[in-house]
């Protein structure tokens, strides 16, 4: 299925396509680039694209963006996952950049924001506390103006990649007395600091990727404030809607469903009992994917004729990760005995793994992908959203 | 990949939404229903008269040349006002069939009255025990000099006791189950040795069972090439399909909104059942549902319409997935109104009978489901 793209725009989806094949690098094919990769491996393609001006599709020109059309960001967003390049680093280039050049002040925008683009910082997101998971606004770690510094103390937890990161941005509350969301502020931190440590958490997929982060006495230059003190609520918001505009995931499912399908013709024979139920199951996630992706097209089509979107990100979070999930969870069913190893980390220790390759990344995939219809919202909270915003409850 | 209607298009939703607002809101539906005929030649006529019977044919046919996107939109608006006079069966299905098979004598001798309203047609391809088969055919059809003569008995036949003509399918030669062998002959429906028994249908129709006991057709007026009627049901199928996902789209809007409604003004325990988040859930659900089955069923009318090729594995993921949507939306609308939800003085429960029934058309969603998938 595609848009009807006039003729600058597929020459531009060729020209993406020509570049991801000729530039995309080998060394970053691995079976799982979310977890098997070092930090520098997983910057690699991220310096590419900034080298030709490409990191960052979101951002307007003046601050380093490509200035792409509506189309063109779905395109090069439909290219790069159909391909299945690792996306550069969220936190940084779709979360708090966003917010940087739209909230923060010239000098934090000449500080921070080419630093994101380079890859020269890797930042990582301190909403999450052991207290506030879906109800973000109950956030405790406290920030006390001390003159020209906020001292900070608090824990954050569920922090991706916190282990990498140079910086993390934070919600603090700056107010205790004020209503939960209006005594909190957006504080930008160096993990340098002194009293920021890392701990990791280790998920039921054996890998590394969430840690808690735990901040004590943190001397912040006032400086690292985004906008007004007590107003970090609006701009968490604003950034919670970045993070959930590409969430359908098109791209992935149908690599991963083509992925599904021929380990089941490999797999599950037609005199197995449960040949029936794959056939049916894999037809019904299939169908599941060309829903969403219409309705992607559909809205992609409405917003670059200037109509607001509304509240279509909640909905492909919901969608998107609940196919996902799905996919996950038949292709660890359709390895079947296999089902029961899991690769052990770090991965690069090579280890013995049973069974054919292409199953060697099933069982983790099924147990990560948990975390999707809980991360960002969970999809309870995605829920909530669309029947306030949508249904008028 | 959106439809952003074009003026003319813009036009035909906005005139018919006015005349079904105006003169065809619930309670003239209730009395049409209870007529003896079923269906109102009066408001058939409106509808010609609004250029809905020539808007998807060809202009080359004397149509309006609006193809399978103004269907879209007609049916879209019919399922909103649960219409039930026979424009699918006579305009999407008959219709389409002549246009696609039919020689030029015929297109030019049926379309036109189509066109102006003045004959109702209804398509006979079902047998008692064919199920969703078009090759399963019992049925046949001998031929004596310019002659067919047409045996056996055609099931369900949807709008067959309002109709003028019917066409039929019958088999010319091979076995019940060969896909050859299977013809397509226009047949009067006061023709003699033709029987009806007509029966009502759960969604306030009129079908029949037809026997058919030699009844004489003239050469003439076989559709098509003698044979090859499968492959002509087939299309018409992906076609019929278009517009009954079309007709379910609308009949989901209504009742996502009426439910919506109701949900916030209904009182229990003292307060709005919509503020309870279990009720929130289920009925943004039901919105998604519904948001999905817009985006697959304008997907499945521009590729009929660009007649790009996986049009029909594309029309069964639509029957299907627009079907299962379709019915957790019917059914959560009747659960989400209680008890008022089985009163059949309000229109829910009659939405719900209308979308069972278009389930069960032209094959339901568990067996284009499988029909998809082997096409995979």
């Amino acid at each position: 299925m595609e848009l009807e793209l006039s003729s600058e725009d597929v020459a531009f989806r060729d020209e993406v396509r020509a570049f991801i094949a000729e530039n995309y690098p080998p060394e970053m094919r691995v079976p799982n680039p979310e977890t098997d990769l070092t930090k520098e491996q997983s910057l690699l393609w991220h310096r590419i694209l900034h080298k030709k001006g490409w990191i960052a599709p979101l951002w307007p020109k003046e601050y380093g963006g490509p200035g792409w059309s509506v189309t063109q960001r779905f395109i090069f967003e439909q290219e790069t996952s159909r391909a299945g390049t690792l996306p550069p680093l969220a936190f940084s280039v779709t979360m708090v950049g966003p917010v940087i050049y739209t909230f923060g002040n010239d000098a934090q925008k000449k500080k921070f924001l080419p630093r994101i683009l380079s890859g020269d910082d890797w930042w990582c997101q301190g909403y999450s506390e052991p207290g506030s998971g879906s109800d973000l606004a109950s956030v405790r770690t406290k920030a006390v103006r001390d003159g020209d510094h906020y001292i900070v103390n608090g824990h954050k937890t569920w922090t991706t990649l916190a282990q990498h990161a140079d910086w993390i941005f934070c919600l603090v509350r700056t107010d205790p007395s004020a209503k939960p969301q209006a005594g909190i502020s957006f504080l930008l931190i160096d993990m340098k600091s002194p009293g920021v440590t890392v701990r990791p958490i280790i998920t039921i997929d054996g890998s590394h990727e969430v840690n808690d982060v735990f901040l004590e006495d943190v001397r912040v230059p006032a400086e690292n404030l985004i906008g007004e003190e007590n107003k970090g609520w609006t701009y968490a918001k604003f950034l919670l809607g970045n993070e959930r505009t590409s969430m359908a995931g098109i791209g992935r499912s149908t690599r991963y469903l083509g992925r599904l399908k021929q380990i089941v013709r490999t797999e599950v024979g037609e005199d197995d009992p449960a040949f029936g139920e794959f056939i049916r199951e894999i037809a019904r996630v299939e169908l599941d994917v060309l829903a969403l992706e219409a309705t992607e097209l559909r809205i992609v089509a409405q917003m670059s004729r200037g109509i607001d979107p509304g509240p279509a990100a909640s909905l492909f979070k919901i969608r998107g990760t609940e196919i996902f999930q799905r996919i996950t969870d038949l292709t660890h069913q359709a390895i079947g005995n296999y089902g029961l190893a899991i690769r052990e980390h770090p991965v690069s220790a090579n280890r013995f793994m049973p069974g054919p390759d292409y199953g060697h990344t099933a069982t983790e995939k099924y147990l990560n992908s948990r975390k999707l219809s809980i991360y960002g919202g969970s999809n309870e909270i995605q829920r909530n959203i669309i029947a306030k915003a949508v249904l008028g409850l | 990949m959106d439809i952003q209607l074009t003026e003319e298009q813009e036009l035909l939703r906005s005139s018919i939404q006015r005349f079904l607002r105006e003169q065809y809101d619930f309670d003239e539906r209730r009395k049409i229903v209870a007529t003896d005929e079923g269906w109102s030649r009066r408001h058939w006529k409106s509808f010609a008269e609004l250029g809905l019977c020539a808007a998807p044919f060809e202009e080359s046919s004397g149509g309006l040349g609006g193809g399978s996107l103004a269907t879209m939109i007609v049916m879209q608006e019919f399922g909103r006002n649960l219409v039930v006079e026979p424009y699918f069966e006579t305009v999407v299905l008959a219709g389409g069939l002549i246009e696609d098979v039919g020689s030029p004598e015929q297109r030019q001798e049926f379309l036109p009255k189509i066109m102006e309203g003045d004959a109702i047609w209804a398509l006979a391809w079902a047998e008692g025990r064919s199920r969703y088969d078009f090759h399963n055919v019992t049925t046949t059809a001998r031929r004596h000099g310019d002659k067919f003569v047409l045996s056996g008995t055609k099931a369900a036949v949807v709008g067959a006791p309002w109709a003028d003509k019917l066409i039929v399918s019958a088999r010319t030669s091979g076995q019940q189950r060969d896909r050859d062998g299977v013809s397509l002959f226009v047949v009067d429906r006061h023709a003699a040795n033709l029987h009806l028994q007509s029966f009502k249908t759960i969604d306030g129709r009129r079908a029949a069972e037809l026997t058919l006991m030699k009844v004489e057709v003239p050469a003439s007026q076989m559709l098509g090439s003698e044979g090859e009627g499968v492959a002509a049901l087939e299309a018409a199928r992906d076609r019929a399909i278009a517009a009954l996902c079309a007709e379910a789209v609308g009949a989901m809007t209504e009742l996502n909104s009426a439910t919506l409604e109701y949900s916030k003004t209904r009182k229990q325990f003292g307060v709005a059942l919509g503020t309870f988040q279990v009720l929130q859930h289920r009925m943004v659900d039901m919105f998604i549902a519904l948001e999905e089955s817009i985006s697959l069923t304008q997907h499945l009318n521009l590729t009929l319409a660009s007649k790009e090729p996986n049009g029909s594995k594309l029309a069964s993921g639509a029957k299907t997935k627009v079907g299962y949507a379709a019915r957790f939306v019917a059914e959560q609308a009747v659960q989400l109104h209680g008890g008022m939800g089985m009163s059949d003085e309000l229109n829910i429960g009659h939405y719900f009978k209308r979308i069972s029934s278009i389930n069960v058309q032209f094959g339901d969603p568990a067996y284009h489901l499988m029909r998809y998938a082997q096409q995979s």
